[in-house]
C-alpha cells in the first residue's frame, strides 16, 4: 500500500493540477495579507475559503483523479497486489498531496509575515487542521462516489451534488427547522446538527476562536461551553475522524468486492 | 479643622491621616499639599460634606467600607451648593464622589481606579442623585461599576472624562433630563453608554469603543427621546447602538467602524434620523424586526454598498438597504446565529437584497454616498 500510495503521490506532485491548487493558495495568502495588513482579519477571510473551496476541490480532484488513472489502476489489479491497497494508497496520495499543498501554500506567506509572533498563531493553526480534516474528508467521499458509479457523467453529478448538499443545502434545512421549531429550546438541536455535517463544525471551530464570536450572543455562549472545554474539542475532532474513517471504511469495502 | 470660620482655608500637609466619618459643616476651602492621604481603613464613609461652597482639592482617599446596606463614598455632598470637588485620587472605595441633592458644583479632574469584579459588590465612581447644573469634567475613572451614574439628575455637563474598564456602564443616565455628553472616551466598559428614561440630552464628539462582549454595547437607549447624537466614534463595539422604545433622536456625522451591529433597532422607535454617517466594516449595519418603518436614513455613507454612480454627483443612483435578511432571522430566532458567514446565508441575503421580501421595503437609504464622509471634529 506504501509503494502505491508514494507513487500516486509522486505521480501527483509533479502533476500540473498540484502546483496550480499550490500557486492558487500562495496567491490567496499573500493577496490577502497585502490588501489586509492585519494577521486576524486575514484568518477571518480564509475561513469563508476554506470552508467552501477547499471540499469542492477535495471532491472534484478525487473524482477526477479515480476516472484518469483507471487504466492504470486496471493494470495494477491484474497485478499481485491486495485490492484494498490500491485504492487506499490512491486515496491517501491523493489527500496527502492536497493538504500538502493547502499547508505549503497558505503557510509560505504567512510564515513569512511573522505568524509565529503573532496571536493569530493558534487561529491560524486550527485554520490549516480543519483544512486538511476537510481535504481527507471530501477526497474519501469522491473515491465512494467514483468507485460506485462505472458512468464519468454521472460519478461527477453526484460529487458536485455532495458537495452543494454539504455546504450550502444542509444549512438551508438546517435553518428552515430552526425557524419552524422556533417555539422549543433549539440550543441541543443546534449543537447536534452542526456537529453532523463537517463544514458547519469546521465553521464554527473556527468561528468560536474569532473575535466575532462575541456576536453569537447566548447561542454562542451555548457554543463556547461545549466547544471551550476539552471535552468538546476532542468531541468534535473524534467527529471529524469519524468522517475520514467511515468513507474510508467504504473505499476498502466497495473496492473489495467491486468487479472490474 | 474644627476651629475653622466660614470662608476659611484650611491647608493639609503631606503624610498620611487614618479617619473615617469626617464632616465639613461650614464653608471652608479644604487643600491638600502634595497630596496627603486619609485612609479610612474601611470604616465606612470618608468625607462628609453638608454645606455651601466647600472646596476639596487635592487628596488621595483610600480604603472606604464596603456595605450590601448603606452606599459608603469616599466624599459625599449633602444637599450643599456651590462646591467644588478636585484633584482627588480615589482607591480601594466603593462609592466615589457621591453628589446627593445638590445643585450648581463642579467635580473635576478626579482619578478613580476601582477594583470592581462583580456588580453586586462595587459602587460608582461619580454617582449623582437629584442634582441640578453640576459639571463634571476631566475625570478619569477606571474599574469600577458605573464610571459616572445620574439619576433624576438635570442639566449636567460631563465634558472630556475618561472611563474605562468598567464592569457595568461607563455612564449612566436614568430618569435625568437635559444633559450633555461631550468629548468623552468609553472604552472596554460593560456597555459605553446607558440612556435609559431621559431625554433632550446632546451626546457629541464621543469616542466609544472595544466594548466588546456577548451582552455588551457601545451606547444603550431605552425609552429616550429628542437625543441628538454628533460626531461619535463607534469603534469595535458587539453592538454599536442598541435602542429600544425611542423616538425622535437624530445621529448624524457618527463613524460606525468594525462594529458587529452599527445599530440594533429592537421595536417602537419612530421618526428618528440616521444621516450622513459612515458605516464601515460591520458585521450588520442595521438589525430591525417588525416591517414597519418610521425612521429616516439618509445620505450615509455604507461600506457595504455596491451600487454605481453614473452622473458622478458623489451619491449612488441605486438605495441601500442596510438591513440584511439574515439579522432580520436572527432577531426572529436567536439560535440561527450559528449560521453565520455560511454560504447559504450569503446566497440568501443576496436574493433579500435584490428583491425585498421579508424586510421593510421601505427602509432604505436613498441617497447613498460613494465616498466616505470626512467629519470635521473639533
Amino acid at each position: 500500500m506504501l509503494k502505491i500510495l508514494k507513487y500516486s503521490f509522486y505521480d501527483l506532485m509533479r502533476s500540473r493540477w498540484s502546483y496550480v491548487y499550490f500557486l492558487f493558495y500562495l496567491l490567496l495568502g499573500i493577496v490577502l495579507l497585502f490588501l489586509n495588513n492585519d494577521l486576524s482579519k486575514a484568518v477571518i477571510t480564509l475561513m469563508n475559503v476554506i470552508i467552501i473551496l477547499v471540499p469542492l476541490i477535495g471532491t472534484i480532484f478525487g473524482v477526477m483523479y479515480y476516472y484518469n488513472s483507471r487504466e492504470f489502476t486496471e493494470l495494477l489489479l491484474a497485478q499481485p497486489v491486495k485490492r484494498s491497497s490500491i485504492f487506499l494508497g490512491q486515496y491517501f496520495g491523493v489527500a496527502t498531496s492536497l493538504t500538502m499543498s493547502l499547508i505549503i501554500g497558505l503557510g509560505m506567506p504567512f510564515v513569512f509575515y511573522g505568524i509565529f509572533n503573532s496571536s493569530a498563531i493558534w487561529d491560524f493553526s486550527l485554520l490549516l487542521i480543519t483544512g486538511a480534516f476537510l481535504t481527507f474528508i471530501f477526497t474519501a467521499l469522491a473515491f465512494v462516489i467514483a468507485l460506485s458509479n462505472e458512468n464519468r457523467i454521472k460519478g461527477f453529478g453526484y460529487a458536485i451534488l455532495l458537495w452543494l448538499f454539504m455546504a450550502v443545502i444542509y444549512d438551508g434545512l438546517f435553518l428552515m427547522s430552526l425557524l419552524y421549531f422556533e417555539d422549543y429550546p433549539l440550543d441541543k438541536f443546534s449543537l447536534v446538527a452542526t456537529m453532523l455535517n463537517p463544514v458547519d463544525l469546521s465553521r464554527v471551530l473556527i468561528l468560536l476562536k474569532l473575535d466575532i464570536s462575541a456576536l453569537l450572543g447566548y447561542t454562542g455562549a451555548v457554543f463556547q461551553k461545549f466547544f471551550g472545554t476539552s471535552f468538546g474539542l476532542i468531541l468534535s475532532f473524534v467527529m471529524l475522524v469519524f468522517w475520514v474513517v467511515v468513507p474510508t471504511f467504504f473505499i476498502w469495502r466497495i473496492a473489495k468486492r467491486k468487479d472490474f | 479643622m474644627l476651629q475653622a470660620e466660614e470662608g476659611d482655608t484650611v491647608l493639609v500637609k503631606k503624610g498620611v491621616y487614618k479617619e473615617a466619618n469626617i464632616k465639613i459643616n461650614k464653608s471652608i476651602a479644604l487643600i491638600g499639599e502634595d497630596m496627603p492621604v486619609i485612609d479610612g481603613e474601611a470604616k465606612g464613609e470618608i468625607i462628609t460634606i453638608g454645606a455651601d461652597n466647600v472646596m476639596l482639592d487635592g487628596f488621595k482617599i483610600i480604603n472606604v467600607g464596603v456595605s450590601y446596606t448603606t452606599d459608603y463614598a469616599a466624599v459625599r455632598v449633602v444637599n450643599s451648593t456651590g462646591f467644588v470637588i478636585q484633584n482627588l485620587e480615589l482607591q480601594k472605595l466603593f462609592f466615589g464622589i457621591y453628589l446627593q441633592k445638590s445643585n450648581d458644583g463642579k467635580v473635576l479632574n478626579n482619578k478613580v481606579r476601582g477594583e470592581a469584579v462583580t456588580e453586586f459588590n462595587s459602587g460608582n465612581a461619580i454617582h449623582l442623585w437629584y442634582c441640578k447644573n453640576v459639571e463634571v469634567i476631566g475625570n478619569d475613572v477606571q474599574k469600577v461599576r458605573d464610571g459616572i451614574y445620574l439619576e433624576f439628575s438635570d442639566n449636567i455637563k460631563i465634558t472630556n472624562n475618561i472611563s474605562k474598564n468598567n464592569v457595568r456602564y461607563g455612564l449612566h443616565f436614568m430618569f435625568s433630563n437635559n444633559n450633555y455628553v461631550i468629548n468623552n472616551v468609553f472604552e472596554t466598559n460593560g456597555a459605553g453608554i446607558a440612556l435609559m428614561f431621559s431625554k433632550f440630552m446632546e451626546v457629541e464628539n464621543n469616542v466609544i469603543k472595544k466594548n466588546w462582549g456577548t451582552a455588551s454595547y457601545g451606547l444603550l437607549l431605552k425609552e429616550v427621546n429628542d437625543v441628538n447624537m454628533i460626531n461619535n466614534l463607534f469603534i469595535e463595539n458587539t453592538v454599536g447602538i442598541t435602542v429600544e422604545g425611542s423616538n425622535r433622536l437624530v445621529y448624524s456625522n457618527n463613524d460606525f467602524t468594525s462594529n458587529g451591529y452599527a445599530i440594533r433597532v429592537k421595536g417602537a422607535c419612530y421618526d428618528n434620523q440616521i444621516i450622513n454617517n459612515n458605516f464601515l466594516y460591520n458585521s450588520f449595519d442595521i438589525s430591525y424586526n417588525g416591517r414597519i418603518n418610521d425612521n429616516k436614513f439618509d445620505n450615509n455613507y455604507w461600506s457595504n454598498y455596491t451600487g454605481y454612480d453614473l452622473d458622478k454627483n458623489g451619491i449612488g443612483d441605486v438605495p441601500y438597504r442596510p438591513v440584511k435578511l439574515f439579522s432580520y432571522i436572527v432577531n426572529r430566532t436567536p439560535e440561527t446565529i450559528i449560521l453565520l458567514r455560511s454560504l447559504f446565508i450569503d446566497i440568501i441575503d443576496f436574493s433579500e437584497k435584490v428583491s425585498p421580501v421579508f424586510t421593510p421595503d421601505d427602509l432604505m437609504d436613498n441617497n447613498p454616498r460613494m465616498k466616505l464622509i470626512q467629519h470635521d471634529r473639533n
